[in-house]
Order: structure tokens, then sequence, then C-alpha cells
């Protein structure tokens, strides 16, 4: 897939967004095909597919209630929670299909962190936030530990900032401290995919910034798939952009394109804020 | 206040006005009315007390002595009566009311939840005469029979356990008047505590199922943590009110004057006592003094319990 030229030129007669130029995608970390959805009989997926490159940013966009967080919340299994929601079809990470009834839930929930949209630091000291998830799944000593907290933390830019209140409470951090550090928590697990359900809504400008430059930091480690709202985001943190329309995934293409020269008509309105 | 209520309104055009005025004394007189309330409970029984206080001194605590006939009164079979079967409901309830709340809140299928919930409100609304009633003529025949010979013969050579188990298994006493309140605060323990679960925001929830949490370690880690204020106000709840109930323990507790080691031994509590010889004491007489001075203990005793549970509920963390 070599769209680096096409991609340039129509940078040019896009404006204030800067589409990111990525020439190729990475073999497919999840590949998702014909996934079906339900929330009791209503069809909130409509034979889903989409591949997630290894180590790149998916970005997901569309209206509300078109399906995209539905689609995050099947990847980590979040919809076992809740009777009556169901899915249909292949969601392929590796050789396992992650929505198989014998898939050990809380394993595939260590590989696959997610973040949501609003900040959730649980009622703990910032260091037990991060080594609350870890020590569901490894046993460390505690300078391992130790370790492990400050490396999710600089992982995260928050290290320099908490490095000295590390046992005092998550609760008093602000919203974009908080927001990074539930990003450094599951990152501490070490996850293969990163999960972000518009991460940033909540934010603040800079607050927002910081954590898109984040997850341009973040991708050399993990598989990243973030939902927005918002198209300068998807723009800039993306290397391929899946646009979602009432349940059905509309086009997937590079970030440069969908904004640029979308193959859809339903796409380009979107973007271009026809609806929404 | 008076600057709060004058910046909400456009300034021009809104003055407080006399509804607001008149809604603000009775507001503030409810709120003094409760404190002169307990006031005035505290300061008449230890005034109608006194006597038995200036008789028998500080040793009408702990004397066991209790002779209507000599007029000589303490406290301690009561007290300890009285103690001894609310810690033992409350150590057999908070387990079975935490089951029954962590089952309601995450395990049960939906269509169960609201039957097994109205069922145990409807428990929680049933009155402690029908719990004594119950008691009297189900619990005691089955503890006499079955349960306390089975004990007494389990624990026969261990000891300190031996001695807890002990005695002819009459089928009233302490252990049974314990059960009874187990009985009668489950429901009220087990309430409260889903309540204030269903409070925890689902989002939570989520992101600790996030990180590979199971259902337990959800509970235990995040669920019990954010409501453990409430949760503890459950049980302090259901404790004040196992220490304050009368009828049902007076049927089933067997009401003697003396302390023995066997939790199977007869005794009393303070509400039973009272209720039982509240009728027999004559105005001014020591007996009477000695009744209200056991209403100020047992008033005394919840006060600490609830003050002892403000102490461990204070947050262990600087928010």
């Amino acid at each position: 897939m070599s769209m680096t030229s096409e991609s340039t030129r129509q940078n040019a007669s896009f404006g204030n967004i800067q589409a990111r130029a990525t020439s190729t995608m990475n073999p497919a970390k999840i590949a998702i095909r014909n996934l079906d959805f339900f929330y009791g009989d209503h069809r909130a997926l409509k034979a889903i597919g989409l591949d997630l490159p290894e180590r790149q940013v998916t970005g997901m966009i569309g209206p509300s209630g078109c399906g995209k967080s539905t689609l995050l919340r099947v990847l980590n299994r979040m919809y076992d929670l809740y009777p009556g929601q169901r899915a249909t079809g292949q969601v392929m990470m590796e050789d396992t299909n992650i929505i198989d009834a014998g898939v050990d839930v809380n394993a595939l929930r260590a590989r696959i962190g997610m973040v949501f949209q609003k900040p959730t630091p649980f009622p703990m000291t910032i260091a037990e936030n991060i080594a609350f998830g870890v020590k569901l799944h490894e046993k460390l000593s505690k300078s391992a530990m130790e370790e492990r907290i400050e490396w999710s933390l600089t992982r995260a830019a928050l290290w320099g900032e908490v490095k000295d209140r590390l046992h005092s409470s998550a609760m008093g951090l602000s919203g974009g401290q908080q927001q990074r550090l539930c990003i450094a928590r599951t990152i501490a697990v070490r996850p293969d995919v990163i999960l972000l359900d518009e991460p940033t809504s909540a934010l603040d400008p800079i607050s927002t910034l910081k954590i898109e430059e984040l997850i341009d930091e973040l991708k050399h480690d993990f598989t990243i798939a973030i939902v927005t709202h918002n198209m300068q985001q998807a723009a800039r943190c993306a290397d391929q952009v899946a646009f979602f329309y009432l349940g059905e995934m509309v086009e997937c293409t590079p970030a440069a394109q969908i904004f640029t020269s979308p193959k859809q008509k339903r796409t380009q309105e979107y973007v271009t804020g026809r609806f929404g | 206040m008076q600057q709060a209520v004058a910046l909400s309104g456009s300034p021009a055009t809104r003055r407080s006005s006399p509804g607001d005025a008149i809604f603000a004394g009775i507001a503030r007189a409810s709120g003094i009315l409760v404190l002169l309330l307990l006031g005035s409970l505290i300061l008449s029984l230890f005034i109608g007390g006194l006597p038995a206080f200036r008789q028998f001194g500080a040793s009408f605590l702990w004397s066991t002595t209790w002779d209507p006939v000599k007029e000589v009164f303490g406290a301690g079979v009561s007290v300890y009566g009285t103690v001894m079967t609310s810690i033992l409901a409350m150590v057999l309830a908070v387990p079975l009311a935490f089951g029954i709340a962590f089952y309601l809140t995450e395990l049960a299928p939906n269509w169960l939840r609201r039957p097994v919930g109205t069922a145990v409100e409807l428990l929680a609304a049933v009155p402690s005469i029908i719990y004594g009633m119950w008691g009297f003529f189900v619990i005691v025949p089955i503890m006499s029979q079955y349960v306390e010979p089975v004990l007494i013969d389990t624990f026969d050579g261990i000891p300190v356990l031996e001695d807890m188990f002990a005695g002819p298994p009459f089928g009233t006493g302490i252990f049974t008047a314990a059960l009874v309140l187990t009985v009668m605060v489950v429901p009220f323990i087990a309430a409260t505590m889903r309540d204030v679960f269903e409070t925890v925001p689902p989002v939570f929830k989520e992101s600790a199922y996030g990180v590979g949490c199971t259902t337990w370690e959800v509970m235990r880690s995040i669920v019990i943590p954010y409501t453990r204020v409430s949760v503890v106000g459950g049980i302090m709840l259901g404790f004040g009110r196992a220490l304050g109930e009368t009828m049902a323990v007076t049927f089933v507790i067997g009401n003697s004057d003396h302390i023995n080691a066997s939790l199977f031994s007869s005794g009393n509590t303070i509400a039973s006592i009272v209720a039982l010889e509240f009728p027999e004491s004559g105005t001014g007489s020591l007996k009477l003094a000695s009744l209200l001075a056991l209403g100020f203990i047992l008033f005394v005793i919840s006060f600490i319990v609830l003050a002892i549970s403000r102490t461990l509920l204070r947050p262990k963390l600087k928010v």
C-alpha cells in the first residue's frame, strides 16, 4: 500500500489537518472478520471486518451510537459482564478467536488493556494503582515492583510529576494526570494491545496534547486502537482510520487518505462536518 | 448563606422572600431539635439512674449480683449478655449478609435479583415480636434436640471450646439469642450493602476487569474500598439494632441473672431485663433507678460503638 505521494499531494488541499503519511501497514495483530454484536435483539455491529496492524495506531471515528465503542468492548470481552450482550464471528489474535467461550477472559484482558473516557483511578495510592494490575498476573519482588512502577509511570510521561508522592492518594491528581496514571496502570501489565475509548474527551487541551504525544511514543511497543470524536486527533494520532456508521464499518484507510480522498460519500460527509 | 442567596438570583428582580426565611428557620429548628432530644434523653436517663450509681458506685458496672430481695443490683450480667449476643450475632451475620449482597449485585441472574432483593427487604420489615415467637417455637426446640447436643459432643475435650459449648442443652440461652439476632440483622446489613455496592460506578469496575481482575478481585480491591464507609455504616446499623433488641431476645435467652462461660447457658441483656422487670419496679425504688441506670449504660455502649466505628472509618488516604 503505497500512499505517500498521493497523501502528500492531498494534504496541501486539506488545510489545517496535518494527516500522518504512513506508507505501509504492519501485519495484523488482531484480525476481525465478519463480526456481529447484539445488545439483546438489537444488532449493534454488522459484519465488521478490520485489521489492527501491529505496533500501529488504528483510529475509529463515527457519530455517536455508530458502534465504535462497542467494537472496543468486544476486543477485551468487556461485554461479558452484561447478560444479553453477545458477539458472533471471528476476532483472531494470533491463533485464538478471542470471542470464543473457552477463552480465559482475565488473561485476555491482561493482554488487551483498556483506558476509559473518564479517568478511573482506583481509591488507593499512586503506586498501588500501578501495582494492582501487575500483582494479579505476576509475582514480583519489592524492588522489581518498584522498577515496574517507575518504568510504567515513565512510559506514561507521569514519573517526573509524581515520583515524590507515589504513596499519596491517586484521587489527588489532576484529571490529565489521572488519565496518564490509568494509561500507566494499563501498560504496567505489559499488554500487547491498548484500547483507548475517547481518552481525552474529559481533558483540557494541554493534557490532551500530552496524551497524544504519549500515544505516538507508545506505539513503538504496543498495538493501539483509539476511539475518538475528534477528527484532528484521529489525523494526528492514527496510522489508519476506520469510519463507522450505524453499526457498519464504512471504510478503513490510511489516516491521510480518509480525510483527503475518502472512497465513500458518507465518510466524506462526516469528515467534512456535513453530519455527525 | 446570605451571600449565596444574594448571588444566585439576579439582584434587580430577586429578593429573598419571607418564604425563604421561614423555610430556613424551620430547617434550623429541626436540626437543633435533634440535639435537644439527644441531650434530654441522656440527661433524664442519667438523673433517673443516679440513685443506683450513688448507692453502688462504679462497681455497679461490673457487679454480677442482681438481687431484688436484698435490693443489691449490678449491671455485669446484662452488659455481658448484651455485648456477647450482639458480637456473636455480628460475627455470624456479616459474612452471611456480605454473601447475599455480593450474590445480588454481581452473580445472580437478572430475573432472580428482584425477588431475592424484595425478600430481603421484607425480612427486614418483620416485627421483632414475630422473630421472638418463631425463635421460641422453632429455633429453641431445634437447638435443644439437634444442634446443641452435637456441638457439645464435637467440642468435648478441646480446651476453651469445650467450655464455650457446654452444659445442658436447654435450647434457650446466649447462643440461641445470638442466632435469632443474626436472622434479624442480616436483612438490614445485606440491604445496605447491596445498595452501596450498586453505587460503585460501572466504569470503575470495568477498569478493574480491564486489567484482568476476577469478580472477587474487583469486589475486594475496588468495590469494598470504595464503599467501605457505607458498608461499616450498615454493619453498625445492624449492631445497634442487635444491642437494643428486646422482645426477640427476651423470648429465647432464658432470662437468668448469672454469667457462665458456656454460650448455651441462659442469661439476659439490658433490654430484656428492663422489659421484664420494669413493670414490677415501684416509683422511686432503687430497682427502678438501677433499671434506668442500665438504660443509660446501653446508651453509652451504643455511643461508644458509634464512636469506634467513626474512628476506624477515618479515610486511610488523604484525598
